[in-house]
């Protein structure tokens, strides 16, 4: 960061463009070879795992629509914070960048929710002969689970309470899945660092200005690139997901 | 200060027209999702909303549509590799 970069059209190198972007792009470029990885094991193994949970039984779509909402809007603000930039206006650079922050921390907040809902969730099952809900779960059910519920009704209660959550080790949906939007949820937490960063960094005089805007711009990108990959996620995971055709 | 570079960007309307945009199609997505009745045509219309998303922010947001094509052929290249990685894993695992 000691050289000043005032990039003009032309750069001065055997590409005529700017290498730091170039890399910056290859870089993009080779994370979605990454993730189309993660998101193939996913679709490979979905319906293969042996016990429950499935994605039917775990997800809440209104909530996930939330946070793909508060995603899709920190990118606005990103790009608002480059615009300011590029404009002369620090003030305004600093209100936006501190306000894509505090969107991808609120992603991440609702990430942390939803990963802690999937791993103590349980289900109530009514200990009448026959019931419906142990019909319908009884092939996703482990035989501790299955004993857990007929040692629960042996005690005469009504309603049984058994543990249906969801960790890495509990079957092949919950490995993949947790692996998927957990490097997902490292790329954003690392975005954050970065953009905090920049924000503090602006601070200190002439460290961030109009004539250092690709140091702003590469974040961008950057920030751009872990939105896209989780319209990809909501849409193959969470909505395919959830849909009983897929 | 606006510089040579950065001049044939958007205007923060177009940013927030994007936005918007974006916003009307994760609420149409999340719509078509809860109408049953629309059975398997499902998938290739929320994949289609998917894919409208994705390019919007690519070109406008990331700025690929005013950027220099190397910048494209970088990005694409890397993008239709990965998507032939997943179709060619999940049609050797059957899948489909």
């Amino acid at each position: 960061m000691s050289e000043p970069n005032n990039h003009s059209t032309h750069e001065d190198t055997t590409t005529g463009l700017n290498h730091r972007k170039l890399l910056m792009w290859a870089f993009l470029g080779s994370d979605c070879m990454f993730f189309a990885s993660l998101i193939a094991t996913y679709l490979v193994y979905k319906g293969k795992s042996v016990t429950g949970p499935d994605p039917i039984d775990l997800f809440s779509i209104p909530v996930t629509s939330v946070s793909t909402f508060v995603l899709l809007m920190s990118s606005m603000s990103m790009v608002l914070a480059y615009a300011a930039l590029t404009k002369g206006s620090l003030k305004g650079f600093r209100v936006w960048m501190l306000s894509t922050a505090i969107m991808g921390m609120t992603f991440l907040g609702f990430q942390v929710f939803e990963f802690r809902d999937f791993t103590v969730n349980e289900v109530k099952i009514s200990c009448e002969e026959n019931s419906p809900k142990y019909i319908e779960l009884e092939s996703k059910l482990s035989s501790k689970q299955k004993s857990d519920y007929k040692k629960q009704c042996a005690d005469g209660i009504e309603e049984a309470h058994v543990e249906f959550g969801m960790t890495p080790r509990t079957n092949l949906f919950g490995t993949t899945f947790f692996v998927l939007t957990g490097f997902h949820g490292a790329h954003v937490t690392l975005g954050v660092i970065w953009l905090l960063s920049l924000f503090f960094y602006s601070f200190k005089r002439g460290a961030v200005s109009a004539e250092r805007h690709l140091d702003v711009d590469l974040a961008a990108l950057y920030w751009h690139f872990v939105d896209i990959v989780w319209i990809v996620i909501f849409t193959v995971v969470y909505l395919f997901g959830v849909y009983e055709g897929f | 200060m606006i510089n040579e570079e950065t001049s044939n960007h958007p205007t923060p309307k177009t940013y927030v027209l994007t936005a918007l945009i974006l916003s009307v199609l994760t609420a149409i997505e999340v719509g078509i999702f809860y109408i049953t009745s629309l059975g398997y045509w499902m998938i290739p219309i929320l994949a289609i909303l998917s894919i409208g998303k994705f390019a919007l922010v690519v070109m406008v947001y990331m700025h690929l549509k005013y950027e220099t094509k190397l910048f494209t052929i970088l990005f694409l290249s890397g993008l239709l590799l990965a998507t032939a990685v997943v179709f060619a894993l999940m049609i050797l695992f059957r899948s489909f």
